[in-house]
């Protein structure tokens, strides 16, 4: 496996966790009702779809490059 | 002699020798992480119920900054992404651009570390308080007008360390707010600080964070500060491609874009531990 495909493993493993903590953080705002826990949770879905058209991005940009 | 299989793949594995290396060290960390991640989830899911300190054998959710923590998580994502950039950069014949990128991982890798070294003097300056009535906290320790420092290991306290201190025979304790149950960030239910003004004869218990305190600690430090120490090796050995090694790209372009490839596969392992572990420590 080379960089590249390693690197679209660990930006998918960002997106799941972005989209993790998002979930956890909007939990944390039903049971608190604290704002920031909101503010955060938005944050991480920002944060999750700016990785994923980073993603694709990445992949247009190197599509030149072996997968291997 | 010279190396085989530097440049050109070999013909019978179709990689060329440092990539087929690299993937084996890499499962053997894998192995290496993976023992660990699995003692601490059981450690987690056997932990008794209740909150800690109130329960002793409770597990201490909710002790770790999350905002830092994903700070951290942040900046490791972005390193993977300029080392990345980095190796492209040098498949595109752009060695200045190549180096630019190399020096912002290696800045993001001592960033991580400073962080992290802010969150463990944090830990160690932070305290487990039982009294002889039964009631349990945890906060900061006031002896003598000062909080007891990280860096000046006389001055981390445990009870025998303060008893031992003849002079000192009451202290202040500012309380954590309490937390409810199911709760983990002392959100919900949560109260003021509390000072606490205490006789030593009066405390059954105190100590800092450290280790020895709690099966959490033990596990907790020895993940991150193991994941730590990966993040030193990495941002060292790319500092010296991005400076005394690159001497290689004047005389072997090929070979050494390669490096910077597995270079780039350790230190995307390295973040991908970190994608793991802060959810597992710092959310579960």
């Amino acid at each position: 496996m080379s960089l590249k495909a390693f690197h679209i493993v660990f930006v998918g493993a960002s997106v799941l966790l972005m989209l993790g903590l998002a979930g956890f953080s909007f939990g944390e705002y039903r049971e608190t009702g604290s704002p920031l826990s909101l503010l955060w949770s938005g944050l991480a879905l920002v944060a999750a779809s700016g990785l994923l058209v980073y993603g694709r991005y990445f992949l247009r940009k190197l599509k030149h490059i072996s997968f291997l | 002699m010279e190396i085989p299989y530097t440049d050109k793949p070999r013909p019978d594995t179709g990689l060329y020798n440092a990539k087929l290396g690299i993937w084996l060290f890499l499962a053997s960390e894998i192995m290496l992480f993976g023992g660990l991640f699995s003692a601490y989830i059981l450690l987690r899911v056997n932990a008794a119920e209740g909150v800690w300190p109130a329960v002793k054998l409770a597990w201490p959710h909710g002790l770790l900054n999350i905002p830092i923590g994903t700070f951290n998580t942040a900046v490791l994502i972005t390193s993977s992404v300029t080392v990345v950039l980095a190796w492209a950069s040098l498949k595109m014949n752009n060695f200045a651009r190549f180096r630019m990128f190399m020096v912002i991982t290696v800045f993001c890798a001592l960033s991580f570390l400073g962080i992290k070294s802010y969150e463990y003097n944090e830990k160690f300056t932070h305290y487990e308080l039982r009294l002889n009535d039964g009631k349990a906290y945890t906060g900061h320790l006031i002896v003598n007008g000062e909080h007891p420092g990280f860096w000046d290991f006389s001055k981390v306290y445990n009870l025998e360390q303060l008893k031992a201190k003849t002079n000192v025979t009451s202290i202040k304790f500012t309380a954590d707010p309490e937390k409810a149950e199911g709760h983990g960030h002392g959100e919900a239910g949560a109260h003021e600080h509390k000072e606490l003004d205490l006789k030593t004869d009066q405390i059954a218990h105190l100590d800092a964070f450290l280790p020895r305190n709690h099966t959490f600690f033990a596990i907790y430090f020895t993940i991150t500060a193991l994941h730590g120490l990966h993040v030193l090796g990495g941002a060292l050995v790319l500092a010296y491609f991005a400076f005394p090694g690159a001497k290689l790209w004047k005389t072997h372009p090929e070979q050494f874009t390669n490096r910077i490839e597995v270079g780039g596969l350790f230190w995307h392992f390295v973040d991908l531990v970190w994608i793991f572990l802060f959810p597992v420590v710092y959310l579960l």
